[in-house]
């Protein structure tokens, strides 16, 4: 008999932690703790019966073993209600879905990581996956953006990423305060500052709409080439099977195609991306 | 037996039967419409009919699909996988037949979704070829689904005093072999058949003014279109035109609550494009917002992006969308308007 693709196996969070005001961390461990078995970039959705279901990134590497980590932004009622679990509570887990970052093409290659806000919660799961397997990739940049200093993810971990080899760490903040060190401007100001080798070179955006626009100009613009920009993309979800049709863009299922894709591929749709360069 | 032949006086015997071998739903008049019912009495079934007010959708694609039961507290799930028992969709018209063709496409497609391919499975197609149009609405001559294409296990053609019966798989065999009143159709019925369809060409035109094949190029160069625009002001966003559609699949998925809240049930229930938060996002995006890109969404899904991905077109022409429309929309003059418009692209 066919086991049904909208059945969700079990997941225990067995970490929970809010990150910020907003956003919250859970670590899962499936029912006989088994793996994953997501690419990085990959997403799940997360079931909490009687509320539904919600595409989640999830931001941990397939290098972490035995358990996976997801990062949910309280918006609405469903992550409202996860925010409200904890250790100890029970999830649905289906997935993993869609297409990861392309880390095989990207062996060998410097990386220019680009997140803006939340989006570093999907880079996350490369950014784990390059430190596990830091040889594999060249000089690695890693530019984020966020709108004050209090709403950004990750920073103790940040740290330890800034530790590591060839690994160069820039944080700007739309907005400072009085502690804020760092960089004060948009995230496209930093990309100007980064000194790289174009054709050798893998460029990962993951932010809001908005930011796609004008930080891939920038990188069009270090003449970086259009099918090593690559970015992920969030369009309503609701069944991760190319079936349901919300995460359509034109001909192409999101929770299929994607939701990782090369500029190459996003500059042939027409409309309905606000994300379009040119 | 390839083709079988059963005399107008014996039909009724024939259905007495079908009815007895499994679950049967035929076209019944409801009104100045009709539907397809579960037959009660044999007498109710309408062979003359028009497109039925929903296609028969709802029983391969139900409106409210339980996908599975869940349990809160302990947490659990139970068998998602439900069975079904056979059933005859009877007297079904070769436009219907053709968007459960174009269901079958979307939901064999990896990752199967065995919710309808259970059902599928179970599911006996008993066709009725037109010979005239049903009404001025339909456009099933340039669909090509005016004449049968596959897809179904019997297909009846009326000759007259009786029923040729083409028989297309192992399950219609099953339901014409070992009778004694259907019998195999002789050279003479075969060569009628051939003039039945003849005649048919003189009655079905195309009713679009060019081609598929332009059809397909002309929405590939017209995405920009003043055409959306005019369509979207009109339209008014009720959803109508996506329920009636054989062709039509999206669907939402919620959760319904048991009164004890320890348990409830999952579901899948059908959505529409056309309704405007259809592809809004937490951020507050919404990627397809005004009723312009929804309905050129909407022909798109039926013309450019199927032929793109699966080769085949995913309006069949039965007319509906045209027919129920508050506003008007007529599927036929869109279609017209984009094959004249100027190409943009
Ligand atoms: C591939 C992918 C990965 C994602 N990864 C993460 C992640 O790692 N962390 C995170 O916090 N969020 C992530 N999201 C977004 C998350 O899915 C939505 O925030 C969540 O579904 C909103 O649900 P809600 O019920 O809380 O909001 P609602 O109460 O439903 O509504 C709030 C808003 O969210 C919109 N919305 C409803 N359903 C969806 C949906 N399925 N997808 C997007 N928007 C929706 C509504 O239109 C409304 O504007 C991801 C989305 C996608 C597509
Ligand atoms: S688009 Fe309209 S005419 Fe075409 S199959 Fe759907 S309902 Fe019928
Ligand atoms: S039936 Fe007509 S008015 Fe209603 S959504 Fe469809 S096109 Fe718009
Ligand atoms: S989420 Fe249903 S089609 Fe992509």
């Amino acid at each position: 008999m066919k086991t049904s693709p909208y059945k969700p196996m079990k997941g225990r969070i067995i970490e929970a932690e809010m990150l910020t005001d907003k956003e919250k961390f859970f670590r899962i461990e499936l029912e006989g703790k088994i793996n994953l078995a997501h690419d990085p970039g990959q997403f799940v959705m997360v079931s909490i019966f009687g509320y539904g279901e919600a595409p989640i990134s999830v931001c941990s590497s397939p290098t972490d073993k035995g358990y996976f980590d997801l990062t949910v932004r309280n918006v609405g009622v469903f992550t409202d209600k996860l925010h409200k679990l904890n250790k100890g509570d029970m999830v649905g887990i289906r997935g993993p879905f869609g297409k990861g970052f392309p880390v095989d093409n990207m062996f060998g290659y410097d990386l220019v990581v680009v997140g803006g806000g939340i989006g570093i919660v999907p880079l996350r799961s490369l950014i784990r996956y390059i430190m596990h397997n830091r040889n594999d990739f060249g000089n690695v940049q890693i530019l984020l953006g966020c709108k004050t200093p209090k709403e950004m993810l990750f920073k103790e971990e940040a740290k330890e990423w800034m530790k590591r080899a060839e690994i160069k760490f820039n944080c700007t903040v739309d907005k400072a305060d009085p502690e804020w060190k760092g960089n004060v401007g948009l995230i496209t100001t930093l990309i100007p500052g980064v000194d790289i080798n174009p054709s050798k070179t893998y460029a990962v955006v993951v932010g809001p709409p908005i930011m796609y626009k004008f930080v891939i100009v920038k990188l069009l613009e270090k003449n970086i080439p259009d099918h090593q920009i690559v970015v992920s993309l969030e369009r309503r979800m609701r069944c991760g099977l190319g079936k349901c049709g919300h995460c359509q863009i034109e001909g192409v299922y999101v929770c299929q195609s994607g939701p990782v894709f090369n500029y190459n591929q996003l500059r042939d749709f027409k409309g309905e991306c606000h994300e379009k360069a040119i | 037996m390839k083709y079988g032949s059963i005399k107008k006086d014996d039909l009724n015997t024939w259905i007495t039967h079908l009815k007895k071998k499994a679950k049967l739903y035929a076209p019944k008049k409801k009104e100045n419409q009709f539907v397809f019912r579960p037959v009660k009495d044999i007498n109710d079934i309408s062979l003359k009919y028009i497109p039925t007010i929903l296609p028969p959708k709802k029983y391969y694609f139900p409106q409210k699909e339980k996908l599975f039961k869940f349990g809160v507290n302990p947490f659990k799930t139970s068998k998602a996988i439900s069975e079904f028992e056979e059933f005859i969709l009877f007297g079904v018209h070769t436009c219907d037949i053709a968007g459960i063709q174009c269901m079958d496409v979307v939901f064999r497609e990896s990752p199967e979704d065995p919710n309808y391919l259970n059902r599928k499975d179970k599911m006996i197609i008993i066709g009725i070829e037109c010979l005239e149009y049903c009404d001025k609405y339909a456009n099933c001559t340039s669909m090509g689904t005016h004449v049968p294409r596959g897809g179904y296990d019997l297909m009846m053609v009326d000759l007259g005093d009786n029923f040729i019966l083409h028989v297309n798989s192992e399950k219609g065999e099953k339901l014409v072999s070992g009778l004694g009143y259907i019998k195999e159709a002789d050279e003479k019925e075969m060569s009628q058949l051939e003039r039945v369809r003849e005649a048919k060409k003189k009655v079905f035109k195309e009713e679009f003014i060019s081609s598929l094949q332009k059809v397909h190029e002309a929405f590939g160069n017209n995405f920009a279109s003043g055409v959306w625009k005019d369509v979207g002001r009109r339209c008014v966003a009720c959803g109508n035109c996506t329920a009636v559609c054989p062709t039509c699949y999206c669907f939402d998925v919620m959760d319904d609550m048991e009164l004890s809240l320890a348990s409830g049930t999952r579901y899948r229930v059908w959505n529409s494009c056309q309704m405007d938060d259809f592809a809004k996002v937490a951020g507050g995006e919404d990627f397809r917002k005004g009723r312009d890109s929804r309905q050129r969404h909407r022909y798109y899904r039926k013309f450019k992006y199927p032929v793109d991905k699966f080769n085949r077109y995913f309006c069949v022409g039965c007319g509906r969308c045209t027919r129920t429309c508050m506003a008007d929309i007529n599927l036929v003059e869109t279609v017209n308007s984009i094959l004249s418009a100027k190409d943009i692209e």
